[in-house]
């Protein structure tokens, strides 16, 4: 019953949740008292799994073919599907990056198994792995047991592990040659591209106003611009606020938009779904107006206000005013 | 060219849940339901798509009776018709919910097949990807853009922060849409009235043959605990108001 890590490169460069997997495959694997590998796939990826042999681990599978030097679902599937027939783990982690989200399942179903994707918290309950995941945006907690036979998929939520609890050690590289049709990879992926370059870069700022579909019609958005500015603050906004056009794409917070970690973040009209939780769990202070109060995003607030957002939120902006020139 | 578009029947965005007695489910005596957000654009997508190239759209549900209200909002929409997969499926994992519905997408033979890219309920974002692959099909996630070229397709996929790429693959393919990829369109009155004549396709598990034994097993569902401990401001609007900004300036210290 070992315990298998996917991380995912790019460009020779680990993406910054492959390290928070290999933490919690670590985890898991002494937990159950079970030996851990890790593996990487790619064209070249000599010198990434080297620095892995550094880390506590029982191997270190390098998957190396000049098809899988640029990403294709098909390509990762068949490559990594002959690695796990080979290694035969009984956990496959990955992380739960957009790349995991296109291959993943296809990779699960082809070993006949399931993927249990973005996992909050693994616990070992009697020997047997636990996973918690969220369900309803972050409503509701589930707990899940794989039921059918090894190995198991699992997708482990960013944030949720810690990069720097990974442990030192010595492993052994090993260089993995899988078999790869080319006639099976169908998808021909061009480069990569950024739309524009990102004229708003609210990494930078120190207080963000966010708004989310609370703020219910793009009438209503100058109600947080005006608090924003009361507060000196950046504008933000969750992803169905750009989807809609109220806001544009480059003030987006969350997965599919900028992560932030900004001295205080106030989150108005925002349930908290995990894709915007992502992006803004790192603000050292956050903030909730909303009118449901069993929303997710009071989960991580450090202050919150159950109530009409039309009413209070140009009632702090005034505050806001007030004691500023009262300063 | 033929679309078929998987979507969902979801409890409403608003709706306040409430965990079963058996702790397995939520109630659902009295709520809501609507389409999945992800899967209305989907179904946009698919209807654009006819506009422009000719063919005809097939909305895929599988779900109790009560998804047949979904369905003809979908015909109300514009597909053309349906196919119900009438079935309880709280409790399925992802293997038997996509062997349901790629069964069913095997009768219609599409051309492609469109659904969200995660369902707003359970969130596995894996049905697309999963039907891909039982049957042999190519696919792509989080897609933002679709353009039809002779026996092909190119998509426009994003990736994290900002970056996007084009993908090429020949037909029949399987995408699942990103929001906001297209401007969601509203029933009208003529097409409400014309779903009423529309072809459902009614079919079950048992006639498609598929096994509904999960190897996945959803056991226990409860309310998150908080991981922080909370200041709540209460009191009126302005009270509320007063206090976070007391707190913002002597707390925070960012006033």
């Amino acid at each position: 019953m070992s315990v298998l890590v996917v991380m995912e490169q790019s460009g020779g460069a680990w993406h910054r949740m492959s390290l928070e997997t290999l933490a919690a495959g670590q985890e898991l694997a002494g937990a159950l008292g079970r030996p851990v590998a890790a593996a990487v796939a790619g064209g070249d990826v000599g010198a990434l799994a080297s620095g892995l042999a550094g880390k506590k681990l029982d191997a270190v599978h390098a998957v190396e073919h000049e098809l899988l030097a640029n990403y294709t679902a098909d390509g990762y599937t068949a490559a990594l599907a002959d690695l796990v027939r080979r290694v035969a783990p009984s956990l496959v982690l990955f992380p739960h990056t957009y790349q995991v989200r296109d291959f993943a399942p296809r990779l699960a179903t082809r070993l006949g198994g399931v993927l249990i994707s973005d996992v909050v918290r693994v616990r070992v309950d009697g020997a047997v792995p636990v996973f918690v995941r969220q369900l309803f945006q972050g409503k509701l907690n589930a707990d899940f047991r794989a039921t059918g036979p090894a190995p198991h998929f699992i997708s482990i939520q960013a944030g949720a592990y810690r990069a720097e609890n990974v442990v030192a050690g010595t492993a052994v590289v090993e260089v993995f040659h899988p078999a790869l049709d080319p006639a099976s990879i169908r998808g021909v992926p061009a480069e990569p591209f950024r739309e524009s370059a990102r004229a708003v870069d609210l990494t930078a700022a120190e207080i963000i106003v966010s708004v989310g579909r609370g703020i219910k019609e793009k009438e209503n958005i100058p109600l947080v611009e005006d608090l924003a500015k009361a507060l000196g603050a950046e504008l933000a906004a969750s992803r169905p606020i750009c989807d809609n056009g109220w806001l544009p794409m480059e003030r987006q917070v969350g997965s599919s938009g900028q992560t932030v970690s900004p001295k205080v973040y106030i989150a108005v009209g925002i349930s908290g779904a995990i894709q915007h939780l992502v992006g803004m769990k790192g603000a050292k202070t956050i903030v909730a107006i909303n009118k449901d109060a069993n929303a997710p995003i009071f989960e991580v607030a450090d202050y919150g206000i159950v109530g009409d957002l039309f009413e209070v939120v140009p009632a702090l902006a005034e505050e806001v005013r007030k004691l500023r020139r009262g300063a | 060219m033929r679309i078929l578009v998987a979507i969902k029947q979801v409890a409403s965005r608003d709706s306040q849940l409430k965990v079963d007695a058996a702790g397995r489910w939520i109630q659902e005596a009295d709520l809501a339901f609507e389409i999945n957000e992800p899967d209305a654009y989907a179904l946009e997508e698919a209807l654009q798509l006819k506009e422009k190239h000719g063919g005809e759209v097939i909305a895929l549900s599988a779900g109790p009776a009560r998804a047949s209200q979904t369905i003809r909002e979908a015909l109300a929409k514009g597909a053309d018709r349906a196919v119900h997969v009438e079935q309880e499926t709280e409790g399925f994992d992802t293997l038997v919910m996509a062997r349901l519905l790629a069964a069913a997408a095997r009768t219609e033979k599409p051309d492609l097949i469109l659904t969200g890219l995660q369902s707003d309920d359970l969130g596995y974002g894996q049905t697309g990807v999963v039907m891909a692959e039982l049957m042999d099909l190519p696919s792509a996630t989080i897609i933002m853009q679709v353009e039809k070229l002779d026996g092909r397709i190119r998509v426009k996929r994003e990736l994290e922060d900002g970056w996007f790429q084009h993908i090429e693959m020949p037909l029949p393919a399987i995408l699942t849409i990103q929001s906001g990829i297209n401007k969601l369109r509203y029933a009208t009155l003529m097409g409400i009235k014309k779903a009423k004549t529309k072809e459902v396709r009614r079919l079950t598990a048992a006639e498609l043959g598929v096994d509904t034994t999960p190897v996945a097993a959803r056991e226990r569902i409860y309310p998150p605990r908080r991981s922080k401990q909370t200041v709540m401001l209460v009191g009126s609007s302005r009270e509320q108001a007063a206090q976070l900004a007391e707190k913002l300036k002597f707390e925070v210290r960012v006033l």
